[in-house]
């Protein structure tokens, strides 16, 4: 925030795509969610994803690798909403006390 | 941008897809507009370019130094998106047959709350899609003007209390019923109008990727949830939605040509309304209507939800 | 290299058609406009060079002079050469957007035939529409005849779109007076005005391979650097003028400066106008000569940037300045042209006396008398020593 008027682009054009990512409202939450592989389909078998595609904060992380699935929270960004523990179909997300 | 030529609506095919709007935006939690976009982000099919009116999607997604946005994105005012993304697609037009814009066809997308696209910008939305320039207009509907701190607008519902529309001891809240803007712009005569939320999320990806696809202008009328303003949990969001379409409050539908209505699915599955009350329960802004003396009120809104529901029934061709 | 006599057109045109003949020759991509008197013509014109195809340009025939000025804001972030037409109401009606077309650094040329405020509502000139968006960030052109509007538009593109500047620009004509009235309009070669206006190259555009964010939230942290950078630009634009008008002046011959001035090295008493009051206080400064009063006149084209030093130079000895204006500030200490030209007189060591009169509201006809008029009353405040800060003339009191 010490740019001179000079040193910025102008007229406010914000020129890197995306750079909200330097921006961490993982401070925000006052509950976290925890997940449970056990119950959870998309480790089971790679389909559901509600808690993905429902997450405002793209806070649910859904990886594959070599047919295996893998399941991770960016609580860099996560809110605490609980949109996931909401949705699950599976009650594999518990929402805890900060 | 990758240009995948699908849309992805499955989780293995959501997944591989350019986010449009990263993390780090500053939407409040449990805030379903960011899950709108996410979805409109899965319908894309190529260069895209964003206009946003003025409103909390538009102030909390580009706080300056930050932008959550991955897609050429441009805000100018409160009620004008319509008319920027008009100049937009003109110009990307022009310039390419001048050889001076690399795309031959780009899809533009204007959006909006409900605030910018049923009361303020409502005439500069009927003239853009009136000139048929090739857009989706798309209102992500709130009921409210949320960003200025709950205030009531043409989509807030009967009964509901905003800061512009007290419950007091005489009046419960709003009492006007809500705009029906997806209506009045399927009376256009566009190619396509319809009405979309987050829960039912194949439906609104499949809607969202037709709107691109006619040529001419589309008009997409998704349903929003806000806890904070409607002060409800925030976890609940897209259960709300869902609940919106299965009372009647926000039924899905499209509209081709302004002439044939189709009801969709999670809509015309229903074998009866839910009572209204069921969504009223959820949300803080509507806990008044319980009160008593505002019986006969809430029971006359269930009996115009009812009535509206049987008009578009009808309309769509629906038993 | 000046054009060849023999290739220049002449034709009887009005200051809406000059106007309008310039949009054509700077090869525009998009014009977006909304009908209103007196700039009608200027955007009926055009429309007809489009529908007989001869221009390039998407016509956007918008539902409001807010969405005019909207889309020619979407139509220039992406790279665009834009213009749009209005007047008055319609201006009044653009005046949120003219900021930020203005702070978003969109180079739109914005053609006015200058008209009254409501109200009442009243068709004729003044310049209560263009006074009223004085501080909105545009550079102001003011022209006194159909010739001068036709060149002040092929320049304006040249002097917004200049990387040193990035500003729109709105080129003013007084409303029937000047946007009605048929004079004779020299008319370069399409392809020798389109030679001038060159091409657009935009800085930072809306681009799919480039994704930029245009128009966002800055807040107690960033706003004030943003403002700095629209200032500094605006301190430019002088010097670019300039340039550009040398430029036009080999090609045409032609030149305006940034004001006219007439017979002001001598003299006594300045009359300070713009727009087609210009040729009427040189009129009345040659009568006013033949009996030996010494009296010059200054026609200012340029109110944005307001030529603060240049015109403090102009005005030199002087013992005093009547400035004639066609608008009213409600409520200031004077008007808004004698307020520019007090604060520029202010630092000079003559410090001439400065009479104000505002004239001509809603079209009411500024004839001679009323330069003389001014012109008595102005000597007699120098004699008096001090001026009123500004009265009304040729209303009925």
């Amino acid at each position: 925030m010490s740019e001179k008027y000079n040193e910025i682009p102008m007229a406010g054009n914000i020129i890197e795509p995306g750079n909200s990512l330097k921006y961490k409202t993982g401070g925000w939450r006052a509950e976290r969610p925890i997940h449970t592989d056990e119950t959870c389909l998309w480790i089971k078998n790679g389909t559901c994803g509600r808690c993905w595609i429902y997450c405002p904060d793209n806070a649910v992380v859904l990886t594959e690798k070599n047919g295996k699935y893998a399941y991770a929270y960016n609580y860099d960004y996560c809110k605490g909403c609980g949109i996931c523990a909401n949705e699950c179909p599976t009650d594999s997300i518990k929402m805890e006390k900060e | 941008m990758a240009t995948d030529n699908k849309p992805a609506v499955s989780i293995k095919d959501m997944i591989k897809k350019d986010r449009i709007l990263n993390s780090g935006h500053r939407m409040c939690a449990g805030c379903a507009a960011p899950v709108v976009i996410k979805l409109m982000g899965m319908a894309l099919r190529g260069p895209t370019i964003v206009c946003n009116n003025t409103g909390c999607l538009e102030v909390a997604t580009t706080i300056y130094p930050y932008t959550a946005w991955n897609l050429p994105w441009i805000h100018v005012a409160f009620e004008n998106a319509a008319a920027v993304a008009s100049g937009v697609i003109e110009a990307t037009k022009v310039m390419h047959k001048k050889g001076r814009f690399d795309y031959e066809h780009i899809d533009v997308v204007a959006l909006g709350g409900d605030g910018a696209s049923f009361d303020i910008g409502f005439g500069a939305i009927s003239g853009a899609m009136e000139r048929g320039h090739d857009m989706v207009y798309m209102c992500y509907d709130n009921g409210a003007y949320q960003n200025t701190g709950i205030q009531r607008s043409g989509a807030t519902f009967p009964g509901q209390e905003t800061t512009t529309s007290w419950a007091g001891s005489v009046i419960p809240g709003k009492l006007e019923r809500k705009k029906p803007l997806a209506e009045i712009i399927a009376a256009h005569k566009i190619p396509y109008v319809a009405t979309a939320e987050p829960s039912n999320y194949r439906d609104f990806i499949t809607k969202f990727r037709k709107a691109l696809e006619v040529e001419g202008p589309a008009f997409v009328h998704a349903f929003s949830p806000c806890p904070r303003g409607w002060r409800s949990a925030t976890g609940e969001s897209i259960a709300l939605s869902k609940l919106a379409v299965e009372t009647g409050l926000h039924p899905l539908y499209e509209v081709i040509n302004g002439e044939e209505w189709i009801m969709s699915s999670a809509s015309k599955n229903l074998k009866e309304l839910k009572p209204v009350d069921e969504y009223f329960k959820t949300q803080g802004q509507f806990k008044h209507l319980f009160k008593p003396e505002w019986e006969d009120f809430r029971k006359r809104i269930q009996e115009q939800v009812n009535h509206d529901w049987e008009l578009l029934k009808k309309k769509c061709g629906v038993d | 290299m000046s054009v060849s006599k023999d290739k220049i057109k002449i034709e009887g045109l009005t200051g809406d058609a000059a106007i309008a003949h310039a949009l054509r020759q700077a090869d525009l991509d998009v014009l977006s406009a909304y009908p209103i008197t007196p700039q009608t013509i200027i955007v009926e014109d055009y429309q007809k060079f489009a529908a007989d195809g001869e221009v390039n340009a998407a016509v956007i025939p918008v539902e409001s002079e807010h969405s005019a000025m909207s889309a020619c804001v979407g139509a220039s972030a992406v790279g665009a050469r834009v213009a749009t037409a209005s007047a008055s109401a319609g201006l009044a009606l653009m005046w949120e957007i003219l900021y930020c077309a203005a702070s978003m650094r969109m180079p739109i040329v914005f053609t006015v035939a200058n008209r009254a405020l409501s109200a009442p509502i009243n068709i004729h000139n003044d310049h209560s529409d263009g006074m009223g968006m004085r501080d909105s960030g545009f550079i102001q052109l003011y022209c006194q005849s159909s010739q001068e509007a036709y060149d002040t538009t092929l320049m304006a593109f040249k002097l917004a779109e200049h990387h040193d500047v990035l500003l729109p620009v709105m080129v003013g004509i007084d409303g029937f007076i000047v946007s009605h009235n048929v004079e004779r309009v020299e008319m370069l070669p399409d392809d020798a005005a389109k030679k001038f206006v060159g091409v657009r190259t935009p800085v930072q555009p809306l681009d799919p391979k480039n994704p930029i964010t245009m128009g966002p939230l800055a807040l107690t942290d960033y706003y004030f650097e943003f403002k700095e950078q629209q200032d500094r630009a605006m301190q430019q634009v002088i010097k670019v003028y300039k340039e550009v008008e040398a430029e036009f002046e080999k090609l045409t011959g032609r030149k305006y400066g940034i004001f006219e001035t007439y017979k002001t090295n001598d003299a006594d008493i300045i009359f300070l106008a713009m727009s087609s009051m210009g040729g009427t206080a040189k009129v009345v400064a040659d009568v006013l000569r033949e009996k030996g009063e010494k009296v010059g006149v200054i026609r200012l084209k340029m109110f944005r940037p307001f030529p603060t030093k240049e015109l403090a130079k102009a005005i030199g000895n002087a013992k005093a300045v009547a400035v004639f204006e066609k608008a009213m500030s409600f409520g200031a200490a004077t008007n808004p042209l004698a307020l520019e030209v007090k604060t520029a007189l202010y630092g000079t060591k003559s410090r001439p006396i400065i009479a104000n009169f505002v004239v001509g509201l809603g079209g009411r006809d500024v004839p001679p008398m009323t330069f003389v008029e001014g012109f008595e009353k102005t000597k007699e405040y120098l004699k008096k020593g001090e001026a009123p800060l500004y009265e009304t003339l040729g209303v009925r009191k």
